[in-house]
Parts: C-alpha cells; sequence; structure tokens
C-alpha cells in the first residue's frame, strides 16, 4: 500500500486557538466591566471601541478592497445627522434611531458609488472628500436642524433613553452615566459584530475573491471574479456599518455640527493613521493601532498640535519603513496570526479516512 | 581586459533563480550574439548589465571596472547602451525627440549624431516629427536603435531587434550593424533568430536554463551542436 | 451687467486657482504622484513669505524672491528623501505619506505661528482698481490671473520645447527605458516637485495678498486645486486653467445668489464635469 501524501486547507493557527479563549474572557471582563470601572473608563473604552469600528471600516475598504477614501466622514456624518432627524423630528428614541444612521448612510452611499467608480485610485480619493464636503455644506443648509451651528439632543429624548432607566437602578447611578453606560455596551456589541463580521466575510469564498481583486483586477476577472460587485459589497458594508457608527458616537455626543460630524480630521485622518500605524490589510492592526493612538492621546493630549504633529511623522515613518504597520512587523518576526484568514496548504498523513 | 565581462553573475526574480554564475566576455571590435529559447535568460542577462537590473559590482566589469552596482543611468553614461526588448520608444515624443533623448545631459562626441543616424536610416528623417509610436515595427526598431546609437556607445547590447518583424524588414536592420561596428562600437546581440546571430557575429554563446551552454565562434559551431545546447543534450 | 461682473470676477478668481493647480498638474502629470500636502506647501509658502516680510521688512513680490529657492530646495528634497521612496504602482503609500506631511505641515505651523488669520501687507495694489468698459477690476486679481498665463505657458514651453522637458515626458512615459537612456528618473523626479515648488510659492503670494490665511486652510485649497486639474485632464495645464475658471465661475454665481452657496456651487461644478467627462475636458491623448 502506498502512501499519498494528503493535503488539507487550513486556516486555524495555534495562536488562534489560544486567542479565540482569551478574546471569550476579554468580552465577558468588558460586558461586567460597568459594574466596577469608573465613569472615565468607560467613556475612554467608549471612544477606544468607536474608533476601531470606524478603522476596521476603512481597513475593509482600502486594505481589503483597494479602495482608498478620504471621505468616510460623509457617512459618520450623515448617520449622526440622520438619528438626530429621527430624535428631533419623528420623535424616535435616540437608540433604535441609531439603526437610521446604517439607512442613511446606505441611502447616501449608493448614488456615491455611481459617482465615486467612476474615478479611479487618487482621482476616487480627491473626489470622495468632495462628496463628503458638499454633504457637509448641504447639512449646514439644513435649518431644522440647527444649520451651520448644529444642535443638541432635546432633553426628554435623552432622559426617557431606552433602558437607562433600568441601568440607573441596578448601578445606582445617575442619568448621565447611565447613558454612558448604555452607550458603552452598544459600542462595545458593534465591535464585536464588526471584528466578527469581517473575520467572517474574509473567511468565506467572498473574503478569497476580495483578496484576488487587491492583488489584480485583471486576474482576478479571469478567474470569475466579478470585481465590480465586491467593490460594491464593501463600498456599501463599510458606508453602513460608518454610518450606524457615527449615530451611535452621537447619541454618546448629545450635541451635533456640520463642521464636527464630518470632520476629515476625526473621523478620516484619525482613523487612517490608526489603520497605517497598526498595520493595514489586517484585522489585528487596527486593533493595536487604537491602542496606540488612544495611548498617544493620553501622553501628549496636553501638548496641543505636537500631539498631531507626532502622529503625522509616526505615520510617515511607518509607510516608509515598515508599509505593514506594527502588526506586520510583530508577525513576519514571529509568524504570530490572531485571525488568521490566509490559507495555508498543508500536508501529512490524514488523521481521518473517513474525511 | 576584456571590454565588457560577467564574473559568476546571478540573478533572481523573488523566489525565481534566472541565471546561475555566468561568465562572459567581449573584446574591443567583437560582436557577440547570444542565443537560446525563450526563457533561456538572455534577456535577465541584458537587464543585468544595463543596470535595469541590480548586482554585485563585481559581476559585471567594463574596461576592468566594477559597474555591476550603478545604475542603468550611470552604466550608460560610461559608455553601454542598450536597445531594449520590444523597442520601447516614448510615445509622449517625437522621432528626433526619442533620438536625442539618448544624448540626455551631457555633450557626446563621436561618430553618431542626428545626421549621421538620418544617413543611416533615412525614412526616420521623412518621419522626424510623427511620434514615435506612430511609424511601423521595423521604423520603430530603427529609433530604439538610433536613440542608443546617439550617445556614441563603446558596447551597444541589442535585445532581439528582429523579434516581431519580416524577414524583409529584418535584412533591412542587420544592413546597418556592419556600420555600427566601423564607428567603433562592441556589440551583444540576443537573437532567437540563429542563422542571424550567426551570420553578424564572431562568437556565440548559446544559453539554456540560466546557463551558457555552449560557446563558440561562428564558423566553428556545427548545426548539431546548436541544437543540443538549445534544447538539453543529445536526444536519448 | 451685474451678471457680467460676477462671471469676470469668477474668471480671475480661477486664476487663482490655475495658480494653486499648476504645480499640482506638473507632479502629478509626471509621476502620477497624488500630494495631500500640496495645500498645506502653499501655506507653509505664505508663511515663509511673511516671515521674510516682517524679518527683513521687504515687500512681499521682494520676499518671493527669496523665498523661492528655498521653497525649491524643500521640493527637491521632499522628493529626493521621501516621496521618491514610496512612490510605485501601489498609491496608497504616496497618499498616506502626503496626509501624514499635511497633518505635520498644519500643526507645525500652528505651533509656530498660532491659529491666527495672518495677511501679507500689499500697500496700495490690494485696493487698485481699473476700470474696463464700466467694470471695476481689482488689479491684484488681474495680476494674478496673468501671472497664472504666465505660468502655464511658461511650464509648456518647459515641457515641449526644453531638453528637460523632453526628459520629464520621457520619465513620465516609461521610467525604466529612461533610466537606460542615461537619465535619472529619481533626480527627473525631485526637479520637478522643486519647479512645482517655485509655483506654489507664486500662489501662496497672491493668496497671502488676497485673503486671510491660517494654518488650516491648505486642505481647501487642495481640493480647489485638484478639482481644477481633474476637470481640465491630465496632464494638460491649459486645461488645468480652464478648470480653475469653472470652479471660480462657479463660487462667484453661487455666492451672487446666496452667500452661502460659494463653496457648494464649485463642488458641485465639479462633480458635474465629471458626470459628463470622467477623465475631464481636455485629457491627453496617451494615458
Amino acid at each position: 500500500m502506498t502512501d499519498f501524501p494528503v493535503y488539507r486547507v487550513q486556516t486555524q493557527t495555534r495562536a488562534s486557538y489560544s486567542a479565540g479563549a482569551v478574546c471569550v474572557a476579554l468580552i465577558a471582563l468588558f460586558i461586567l466591566l460597568p459594574t466596577f470601572a469608573s465613569r472615565g473608563l468607560i467613556q475612554d473604552l467608549f471612544f477606544i471601541f468607536t474608533m476601531l469600528v470606524l478603522a476596521q471600516f476603512w481597513n475593509l475598504l482600502a486594505g481589503y478592497g483597494g479602495l482608498v477614501s478620504v471621505g468616510q466622514q460623509a457617512f459618520v456624518g450623515m448617520g449622526a445627522y440622520a438619528m438626530f432627524g429621527g430624535v428631533i423630528l419623528w420623535g424616535l428614541d435616540p437608540v433604535p434611531a441609531i439603526l437610521l444612521g446604517g439607512v442613511a448612510a446606505l441611502i447616501v452611499a449608493i448614488p456615491t458609488a455611481f459617482f465615486a467608480f467612476r474615478l479611479q485610485g487618487a482621482y476616487f480619493a480627491i473626489g470622495t472628500w468632495v462628496i463628503a464636503e458638499v454633504m457637509r455644506l448641504l447639512v449646514a443648509q439644513w435649518k431644522v436642524l440647527g444649520g451651520g451651528t448644529g444642535t443638541s439632543l432635546p432633553r426628554t429624548a435623552t432622559r426617557e433613553m431606552w433602558a437607562t432607566e433600568w441601568i440607573q437602578a441596578t448601578f445606582d447611578v445617575r442619568g448621565a452615566a447611565a447613558r454612558d453606560i448604555l452607550t458603552y455596551w452598544l459600542a462595545l456589541a458593534l465591535m464585536i459584530a464588526t471584528i466578527a463580521g469581517i473575520y467572517w466575510l474574509l473567511r468565506t469564498k467572498r473574503g478569497l475573491a476580495l483578496a484576488a481583486v487587491r492583488d489584480n483586477v485583471e486576474a482576478a476577472k479571469s478567474v470569475g471574479v466579478d470585481a465590480v460587485r465586491m467593490k460594491w459589497l464593501v463600498y456599501l458594508v463599510s458606508a453602513v456599518g460608518t454610518g450606524v457608527t457615527g449615530a451611535l458616537i452621537y447619541v454618546q455626543k448629545l450635541r451635533i455640527s456640520p463642521d464636527a460630524a464630518f470632520s476629515v480630521t476625526d473621523w478620516t485622518a484619525y482613523v487612517i493613521f490608526i489603520v497605517v500605524i497598526g498595520g493595514i490589510g489586517t484585522i489585528e492592526g487596527p486593533i493595536l493601532g487604537v491602542l496606540i493612538f488612544f495611548i498617544l492621546q493620553s501622553l501628549l493630549a496636553d501638548f496641543g498640535s505636537w500631539y498631531l504633529m507626532v502622529l503625522g511623522l509616526i505615520g510617515i515613518v511607518v509607510m516608509l519603513f515598515a508599509p505593514r504597520g506594527i502588526w506586520g512587523l510583530i508577525s513576519e518576526k514571529t509568524g504570530l496570526q490572531i485571525f488568521p484568514v490566509r490559507r495555508r496548504l498543508v500536508i501529512g498523513a490524514q488523521p481521518n479516512k473517513e474525511d | 581586459m576584456s571590454l565588457l565581462e560577467t564574473h559568476a553573475l546571478t540573478a533572481r526574480y523573488g523566489d525565481f533563480q534566472a541565471l546561475f554564475g555566468l561568465d562572459i566576455h567581449l573584446e574591443q571590435g567583437e560582436t557577440v550574439a547570444i542565443i537560446g529559447a525563450n526563457g533561456a535568460g538572455k534577456s535577465t542577462l541584458m537587464r543585468s548589465i544595463s543596470g535595469v537590473l541590480e548586482n554585485g559590482a563585481d559581476q559585471v566589469c567594463f574596461q576592468g571596472e566594477p559597474i555591476g552596482n550603478l545604475p542603468a543611468s550611470e552604466i550608460m553614461a560610461r559608455g553601454v547602451a542598450m536597445v531594449p526588448e520590444g523597442r520601447r520608444l516614448f510615445p509622449s515624443l517625437s522621432v528626433e525627440e526619442n533620438l536625442l533623448i539618448g544624448t540626455y545631459g551631457r555633450k557626446v562626441q563621436g561618430h553618431w549624431s542626428l545626421q549621421t543616424i538620418f544617413d543611416l536610416f533615412p525614412i526616420l528623417k521623412e518621419r522626424r516629427n510623427h511620434p514615435g509610436t506612430a511609424l511601423s515595427g521595423g521604423q520603430q526598431q530603427m529609433v530604439a536603435i538610433g536613440r542608443a546609437l546617439m550617445s556614441n556607445p563603446r558596447v551597444l547590447l541589442c535585445d532581439e531587434i528582429s523579434l516581431g518583424l519580416a524577414p524583409v524588414v529584418i535584412k533591412d536592420i542587420y544592413a546597418a550593424v556592419p556600420r555600427i561596428q566601423e564607428a567603433g562600437a562592441s556589440l551583444i546581440v540576443v537573437e532567437q533568430d540563429i542563422g542571424q546571430a550567426l551570420k553578424v557575429s564572431d562568437r556565440v554563446y548559446c544559453m539554456m536554463e540560466g546557463r551558457v551552454t555552449l560557446e563558440g565562434t561562428a564558423d566553428t559551431l556545427s548545426r548539431e551542436a546548436i541544437h543540443d545546447a538549445y534544447f538539453g543534450g543529445a536526444a536519448a | 451687467m451685474i451678471w457680467i461682473d460676477t462671471i469676470i470676477q469668477g474668471i480671475l478668481l480661477g486664476g487663482l486657482y490655475a495658480l494653486f493647480a499648476a504645480g499640482l498638474s506638473l507632479v502629478f502629470g509626471i509621476m502620477r504622484l497624488v500630494n495631500l500636502a500640496h495645500g498645506d506647501l502653499i501655506v507653509f509658502a505664505a508663511y515663509l513669505i511673511l516671515l521674510l516680510v516682517s524679518l527683513l521688512g521687504l515687500s512681499p513680490f521682494l520676499a518671493v524672491i527669496i523665498a523661492a529657492p528655498i521653497m525649491f530646495g524643500v521640493g527637491w528634497a521632499l522628493q529626493r528623501h521621501v516621496l521618491n521612496r514610496v512612490l510605485g504602482p501601489d498609491i496608497l503609500p504616496p497618499l498616506l505619506v502626503t496626509f501624514g506631511l499635511s497633518v505635520v505641515l498644519q500643526n507645525a505651523l500652528m505651533e509656530g505661528f498660532s491659529a491666527d488669520s495672518q495677511r501679507l501687507p500689499a500697500g496700495d495694489i490690494a485696493t487698485a482698481s481699473v476700470q474696463v468698459g464700466g467694470l471695476n477690476l481689482g488689479v491684484l486679481p488681474l495680476l494674478t490671473f496673468a501671472s497664472a498665463i504666465l505660468v502655464i505657458v511658461g511650464l509648456n514651453q518647459l515641457f515641449y520645447r526644453t531638453e528637460l522637458g523632453r526628459a520629464f515626458r520621457a520619465t513620465s512615459d516609461d521610467a525604466v527605458t529612461a533610466g537606460l537612456m542615461g537619465i535619472r528618473p529619481d533626480r527627473i523626479f525631485a526637479t520637478a516637485t522643486a519647479i512645482a515648488m517655485l509655483v506654489v510659492t507664486l500662489a501662496a503670494l497672491y493668496l497671502g495678498m488676497r485673503a486671510n490665511f491660517d494654518p488650516n486652510i491648505g486642505p481647501a485649497r487642495l481640493i480647489y486645486a485638484f478639482e481644477a486639474v481633474i476637470i481640465g485632464g491630465l496632464g494638460s495645464l491649459w486645461g488645468t486653467l480652464v478648470g480653475g475658471v469653472i470652479i471660480g465661475v462657479a463660487q462667484t454665481v453661487g455666492a451672487a445668489i446666496n452667500p452661502e452657496w460659494q463653496i457648494l456651487a464649485g463642488h458641485l461644478a465639479f462633480l458635474i464635469v465629471l458626470l459628463i467627462k470622467p477623465r475631464g475636458l481636455f485629457p491627453r491623448a496617451l494615458d
């Protein structure tokens, strides 16, 4: 009898199993955190989670989809304004109104995509930026929502927000703190759903097709991948995710203005630095990136513009000397992969003949 | 001392090794042909000598000086010019501008000038103001050769100059070779057309899979020997 | 008559935008590099002129003569030591590096000069105007427009009539083969960016004399410049002027209808042109 080598396609790595266990433990810890953590920590984590979600979606778009957008603030702003509109114009509760953010982002993303996909590479980047500017200027004309100066969520809406009463009673905190806990949990859920969703997407056949499109559009076409459909998919998914995140961020902020909600610095520049410094084209990269970003911000917060200058310089240095980011360096040195999406061919004896 | 020589020249594209320790040399006044099948490494050798690919400094020497690690522009400035595979004319430049680009940034002295190139290929004078890429394949090849000659090189590297051209056109182009030799250039000619290669050259290297499998003067090499070197040993 | 006036003001404003855009167009055309810091470099040059004006007590027109070679050197060094390293088929690295540079420049200027608005002292010329056929035209806008035309004529001459221009075009076509012809692409690129910085200095002069500026206005200038380049078509300098004029006219007409619509009208004009002609009005035949 001859032993033929047996090939198996494998995506799991040993690290990914133990990482899985750590993830479950971390999630449990995060859920229970409000029982003992300070309000400041909860707010910091809200910021980290929401920035991470924005970073994951930009990474999906640029790192996996090859669509380098400088206009994601369009969806943050539209999502946030849609939530405000739902609350102020229709009297919705802010929490379900967050979903309106996703719907609004989708509605503006479809015509935007028709336009932006006519543009290639650098044109696309600038085109998306212009579109975001147009939206900012249009929203500033929307007088019911405060025009150029912006507006706040009405007190009645924030006081009676879903579940805050229960949180107030359970944790024995006041309204504002209860709202922070609520938005924190929502951000946590959104982050988990985002990472899990993107991880799942990248491991499906679609994800493989996406990598093929990014690496070589022509070659991908020749093996039957519909590049245009893949671009639409990542663009719309990122838009909806970014819109929902924008709405959630402004449920916590309570106050909105066009300049803040459509800020290219806050919602795109920071996000790009997070992804680039952490490592573009990986799920781990943005996680590492957001932590570095937060630490830098805490350390340098008192130095005003020096902070952004340092951030910009780090971004440049990383791009020049470690284009795959800090996670890229780590995984190159150690082979570590927490969210393995690469398929590896394993040659070895087949463990189970029935397979 | 040879005019140009390679020492244990290797080249790789990523994981793929294209050249395995090549030693070839070109003497003053000589024309050497390099023949071999597709993928034998002929073009890689040309790209290594001309500096498109970077090598160890000592792997390529010109007039006894190491040039293997110099950029293409510097190697060209020292007197090794190349007619690249596929001609590669500049589409935004007219025929005349394509020729003039060969003298960019310096004064060159010697036989070749716009005037003498136009004497060599009179059709180019007529077409001097056309975009280079509006010409026929054979005329484009003349521009590519003229462009390389404009720098009055000591060594002219010709990579597959007959590729894709009709036999009568190939004949016209090779008719220029003796005048190029007379003007003082030594040549390395990469050819798939063995007959043409043997006709113009003093010596022949035959390559296969990144190695030199046969070397000799054009008149001593038998058809059988070339066939074996070309296709990998006597058939079993 | 009021509309004719509005449109003429718009055309003259387009001259300023064409000046913003000409350097960008040059660099973009030669090396497909998108410099997201272009607007901030204009603002940087404006502060450099301001510094020379206040330190040496020069007129802004004289200060430009000193600032220009400095900016030339800045452009050369920037391209040679930073941007050349990230040029390649992947557009992400140059985009991100220049984006980082934009953030660094803005905040460095903020640290050095504070967020206060500044203006270059233009003297009498700032308010001078001439009567042309019943229209009152500002001397400074006319001077800006004339400078834009001169710059574009000059760059076209350079591009199509000189040995350097030949090398620009050859390198733009095929950098590897240009290398085989004795051209060093890295130096050609550095020279192109350096020349673009000369134009940037001139743009900064008019920017600073015509309106207030602060460290944060760069990105908006970049967008106007880009719109002009894209409307005009890649690699066409005259197209860039037309693009600038279209943006300028759209802005002044928009502002005449409702002052809040000025910027919006410019962007919308850009989007409309792009919808109808995605490659711009005068795309170069090759590309």
